[in-house]
């Protein structure tokens, strides 16, 4: 089996470096059961909000009362209300189908790009895959909220606008990576001695190459996922995706802004909503890519 | 050490920072063609903050003006030229040259920039030497925290920041007024996410680095357990943070065009948050590539430093 020698490397900011037994033997609190049993259910009860609200918070989004505006969080109000009186938690939870659609959708798109970009850039013929690893480090020197900005000043902005920013403003750094792993696989022992046995380019390519370098991207996408939420949230604050009145997540902390000092909860709770969709995310994504390279190992 | 043995390596780095360059600048050009559209109406729009059709008359002086009767490739050429000559074009909406509109604000945002990478690093080398290689309970408390810091965006951590300690306890002003004090918020929303990522490149390195021979001879020469850890160890541990510096510079100034806004500090950040939202594209532009600019001469420099001091680099 060829899976016996392959090591797909580690994915994420941290992991370029330490493999072997100093690696193995680091206990991780941050990997632990209990943690991704945390995330894991913190993200079922958001998908149970983006497929059925109604069942979490059964009133109305919009439902305006002036008497209850700017409440601090109570027994009736859990999350508080905001400056017309509408009840936070059900806006958050109603919120949840348009902030993962666009966390979704824009890594999506990251992904596919930088499959596309770095399989090109690893296999393509020689002078499309040095004109395709140019491109992406030229595209790699501007930070993704830059690049997704650059976007949005072209386009003006707006919900798709914000996917497809976010998506191509994150996919240079997902396609070094992928061009990272292949070369890395197509450099390895498994794919030299497939070669020595006299397998044909195409045969390596599709049972030895690929299935080696893009299994660690599941690991990714999960980390991508919260990413960029974090990043299309952060646009929503300056005012640049999805405007108010949207319970978006990032437009209920565009729209708390006025009031932060009045009424802190306004962005400090959507705010917290996002933060742990980040770290739930990033929980679940080391704990597949520990699940990867231990499988590989074993 | 001869002449040759560095001079290659050095021009090759060069020359591969002048091609990522030149290809931003690239990518800086055809971003402005790409207007839905034909240009000079989209511009005279944007100006007028207005869709309509425009006659040939109202269109001539904004042709003229962009020179956007010429063919591309030579629009392309004066546009290189001008970026040599420090001309990064002219604000759609302002009638002024993008290079002083930048000039005005980039002081402040260097400042900033600046002070939350210092602080990001003093964070980072107290963590890792304090939780570093002490047992798996510290360790995992450490990478917890690492982990965790590395996540948080921008616009939450400064207003957490914000209201506890602008507003709760008074100890910062809450706006941006200029003085020492009100750099320390702004600096610290930046620092300590960084620190986490910085961190999580050092950890690793850090406790390999405590068992390697180097720190177990320097500990039977009678150092203490701090002079290994900070004269040594850290000094091996802190290359991947190193290289990372290019990107944790254009990171930093990324942030700071949410920091900007939270804390209603002047900035490039401001000018790019108000020029995105105008479509003043030449400004956007700017701004853009000159964070590329900046990514790129921090990553020079880290190359070359790194091919100088690290003879096995300098084989590659």
């Amino acid at each position: 089996m060829t899976a016996v020698v392959s090591r797909p490397g580690g994915v994420g900011a941290a992991s370029p470096v330490g493999r072997g037994p100093a690696r193995r033997r680091r206990h991780r609190l941050a990997d632990r059961p209990w943690s991704l049993w945390l995330a894991l259910s913190y993200v079922a009860v958001l998908a149970v909000a983006a497929l059925a609200p109604g069942f979490l918070a059964p009133s109305s989004p919009t439902a305006v009362d002036y008497a209850a505006a700017l409440l601090p969080p109570s027994l009736e109000h859990p999350f508080g209300t905001d400056e017309s009186g509408r009840d936070l938690y059900t806006r958050i939870v109603h919120g949840a189908a348009d902030s993962l659609s666009i966390g979704l959708g824009a890594a999506a798109l990251a992904i596919v790009c930088a499959i596309a970009l770095g399989a090109l850039a690893a296999l393509g013929p020689r002078p499309i895959a040095a004109l395709v690893d140019r491109v992406i480090e030229v595209l790699f020197a501007f930070p993704t909220l830059l690049l997704a900005l650059l976007l949005i000043a072209i386009t003006g902005p707006s919900a798709t606008t914000q996917i497809i920013a976010v998506g191509l403003g994150s996919a240079p750094g997902y396609a070094r990576m992928v061009r990272g792993q292949i070369r890395q696989a197509a450099g390895s022992g498994y794919v030299e001695a497939a070669v020595a046995l006299g397998h044909g380019r195409a045969r390596i390519l599709r049972r030895h190459v690929l299935p080696n370098a893009l299994r660690p991207l599941v690991a990714v996408a999960a980390l991508a996922v919260g990413q960029s939420i974090v990043w299309a949230s952060s646009l929503s604050f300056l005012g640049l995706g999805v405007a108010p009145p949207s319970p978006e997540w990032g437009a209920l902390l565009d729209a708390g802004r006025p009031y932060v000092i009045q009424a802190g909860w306004l962005i400090v709770i959507p705010g917290l909503v996002i933060v742990a969709l980040a770290l739930a995310a990033t929980s679940i994504g080391r704990h597949l890519q520990h699940r990867l390279e231990s499988g590989a190992r074993a | 050490m001869t002449r040759s043995s560095w001079a290659r390596p050095a021009v090759r780095i060069v020359g591969n920072a002048v091609g990522v360059l030149v290809g931003a600048a690239t990518a800086a050009f055809l971003a402005q063609t790409a207007l839905p559209g034909d240009r000079a109406t989209a511009i005279l729009n944007i100006r007028a903050g207005q869709a309509e059709l425009r006659t040939p008359e109202e269109l001539a002086p904004i042709t003229a003006e962009f020179g956007l009767d010429r063919p591309l490739w030579q629009q392309y050429a004066d546009y290189l030229l001008g970026l040599v000559r420090g001309d990064l074009g002219t604000s759609y909406l302002q009638f002024r040259p993008v290079g002083a509109i930048i000039g005005e604000q980039l002081g402040a945002t260097v400042v900033l920039a600046i002070t939350a990478i210092a602080i990001a690093w003093m964070l980072m080398v107290v963590w890792i030497v304090a939780t570093g290689g002490r047992g798996p309970r510290l360790t995992a408390l450490g990478s917890l925290v690492d982990v965790t810091t590395a996540a948080l965006p921008a616009y939450w951590l400064g207003i957490i920041l914000l209201l506890v300690f602008a507003l709760g306890l008074g100890w910062f002003p809450v706006l941006g007024d200029g003085t020492p004090l009100s750099l320390v918020l702004p600096a610290l929303t930046l620092a300590i996410p960084l620190a986490g990522f910085l961190a999580q490149a050092t950890r690793t390195e850090f406790e390999r680095a405590l068992e390697q021979p180097f720190a177990l001879s320097a500990r039977m020469r009678g150092q203490s357990d701090l002079g290994v850890r900070l004269g040594h160890v850290l000094r091996h541990a802190s290359l991947p943070a190193i290289s990372l510096s290019g990107w944790a510079l254009g990171a930093t100034l990324s942030g700071a065009v949410v920091v900007e806004s939270i804390f209603s500090r002047p900035g490039i950040g401001q000018v790019l948050v108000s020029a995105v939202s105008s479509q003043d594209l030449p400004v956007v532009v700017g701004v853009v590539v000159l964070t590329a600019a900046f990514y790129v001469a921090a990553n020079l420099l880290v190359d070359l430093a790194s091919a100088l001091v690290d003879p096995r680099q300098r084989a590659a």
